[in-house]
């Protein structure tokens, strides 16, 4: 119990830090859900081509320490928009070759899952065959000194970077689509498809700009993992995937606050979860609560979306 | 004329809704299409809108061919729909439906949007008092009024109206015809859905019937007003 105590401020950096990650992961599906109310499984290799971007942008600047300085920004700029740009153009891909041919048919959405699964695959293999399969290591571009502690937890240089990148992109975002005109385009399409179009949506463009987003948020998830874990592989956007599509589902499907709130509570529970049943229980830990929390409140922390909110 | 519907046959799968429907909207009218129930009243207003696909016939506005133009362009072109049971985006405040009735507005009419929220905020004044309330907790005679500001916010040639009556108590039946009559004053050409037949046809210059997909009777509607047999079937004897 004692040990448990210890590692309640640790668990609360460790798991706000991954929750970080997985709530911009969380984002892609509940934007794409929002529009379209298909959940996109090939969001995980949108995720994935957004590590190797920002790699071999590392490669191509012969980055393989730690830059300072304005350097140091010049390099973080580079591989976040590289991820960003990689993602972002995957993303939109996917709709475009996956989903839109079936659309346009107006096929079932079980179609729409085969049509994902196959686009996963498909991306993970090319990824497989010119990288191979093995774990590729991301050189240490962040020292990772302890900038202050918490109770008796250290707080990291690049812990406060995921989770300060992640807070500021979310807020873009969510003034994106609240503020603006396209972000109310967004909202239209969401709550009611046809009459977006009497008002002159083109509900096309608003799907492309959908896909678009969640896969920046992704490119950025990307940029974020590869700095803190320092890793990539051709399969490492499942079990992240996997993570974020729960957490969407854990705050609210189709809401965008909702993936915020789910992505750091999926993040904090998991951590606790490890803290207390050791680290080999921390999924069965994640998921369990994800049942739990669904048989009380089947939308989701938030309820299903904010676009169809009552008041 | 200003919107000519010829021969048009609209399916949803295999069950024909429209059968032939011919009908026209000259400038400057109210031309109002009455009919039951389940008659094709609101198929016709997709097929307008570019909703639904047309499988034969055509849809000419301001003398164009628009049968194959996709619906959020109809739109620039000068029509918007406010569909049938209040369709409006339940989640958004009152004020960002009606920009998102001015979606297509370019940035530099910027000041004839303006007027133009002027001009809705006073034919619904209640509009404007609410203009922060979510849409969806308003009443339904709120957002029937919500529906038609919004699209008056396109600054439509055509504005077509899906049942603006329905389910409305009688007193704001009154008041929702009289603002449909206003705003065709004003110079907006109108095409009117109704089942509730008087008030429509004693609005509307133009009418036509519509039974189970076809057109069956087409005339001006002060004479429908006078004819026996409508008054039968449509106007409760
Ligand atoms: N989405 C739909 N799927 C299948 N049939 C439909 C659909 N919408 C309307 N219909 C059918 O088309 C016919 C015309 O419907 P509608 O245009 O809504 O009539 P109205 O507006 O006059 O009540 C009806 O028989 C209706 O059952
Ligand atoms: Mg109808």
């Amino acid at each position: 119990m004692h040990n448990f105590v210890s590692q309640i401020w640790p668990s609360i950096v460790d798991g706000t830090t991954t929750g970080a990650i997985y709530a911009l992961m969380a984002l892609g599906y509940t934007l794409v859900y929002g529009v379209l109310r298909l959940i996109n499984f090939a969001h995980s290799e949108v995720f994935m081509v957004g590590t190797f971007a920002s790699l071999f942008t590392l490669h191509a600047l012969h980055i393989n320490y730690a830059p300072g300085g304005i350097e140091a920004i010049g390099v973080f700029a580079a591989i976040t928009i590289a991820a960003m740009a990689a993602s972002g153009l995957v993303a939109v891909g996917v709709e475009y070759v996956a989903y839109r041919p079936l659309r346009k048919r107006n096929s079932s959405s079980l179609a729409n899952l085969i049509s994902a699964i196959g686009m996963s695959f498909f991306l993970q293999e090319v990824f497989a065959l010119r990288y191979g399969r093995d774990l590729i290591p991301f050189p240490r571009i962040l020292l990772k000194n302890v900038l202050f502690h918490i109770g008796n937890a250290e707080v990291r240089s690049d812990m406060v970077l995921v989770v300060g990148s992640a807070l500021v992109m979310m807020f873009i975002l969510d003034r994106f689509v609240n503020g603006t005109r396209l972000g109310r385009g967004i909202r239209a399409v969401a709550q009611d498809a046809s009459t977006a179009v009497l008002m002159g949506v083109n509900i096309d463009r608003v799907i492309t700009l959908t896909f678009l987003l969640g896969g920046i948020m992704a490119g950025v998830a990307a940029m974020l993992y590869g700095t803190f874990y320092e890793v990539t592989q051709y399969n490492i956007g499942f079990v992240i995937g996997i993570k974020g599509f729960t957490a969407a589902v854990l705050g609210g499907i189709g809401n965008i606050r909702g993936a915020l709130v789910g992505g750091f509570a999926l993040g904090l529970v998991e951590t606790f979860g490890g803290a207390i049943f050791t680290a080999q229980w921390i999924d069965v830990v994640a998921f369990s609560v994800l049942v739990l929390v669904l048989l009380f409140r089947p939308t989701g922390i938030l309820g299903e979306s904010l676009q169809r909110a009552r008041a | 004329m200003l919107l000519e519907i010829s021969e048009l046959s609209v399916f949803y799968g295999k069950i024909q809704a429209l059968d032939g429907v011919s009908l026209d909207v000259e400038e400057g009218e109210i031309a109002c299409l009455i009919g039951a129930n389940g008659a094709g009243k609101s198929t016709t207003l997709k097929t307008i809108s570019g909703l639904r696909k047309v499988a034969h016939g055509a849809v000419r506005f301001k003398g164009a061919d628009i049968t194959h133009v996709p619906g959020h362009r109809r739109v620039t072109m000068g029509i918007c729909q406010a569909p049938e049971g209040r369709g409006i985006f339940p989640g958004m405040t009152v004020m960002d439906n009606l920009g998102m009735g001015a979606y297509t507005r370019k940035k530099r009419d910027a000041e004839r949007v303006t007027g133009d929220y002027e001009r809705v905020f006073s034919l619904f004044p209640r509009l404007k008092e609410r203009r922060k309330q979510i849409a969806g907790t308003m009443s339904g005679g709120e957002q029937q009024m919500l529906a038609i500001g919004r699209a008056l916010m396109s600054d439509p040639d055509l504005l077509l109206l899906d049942e603006p009556s329905m389910g409305l108590a009688p007193m704001l039946v009154t008041q929702i015809f009289e603002i449909i009559k206003e705003i065709n004053g004003q110079g907006t050409t109108i095409l009117l859905v109704e089942q509730n037949a008087i008030q429509a046809l004693s609005v509307s210059r133009r009418a036509y019937v519509l039974e189970s997909g076809h057109i069956t009777r087409r005339a001006l509607a002060a004479d429908l007003l006078d004819d026996d047999s409508i008054r039968a079937a449509y106007l409760g004897g």
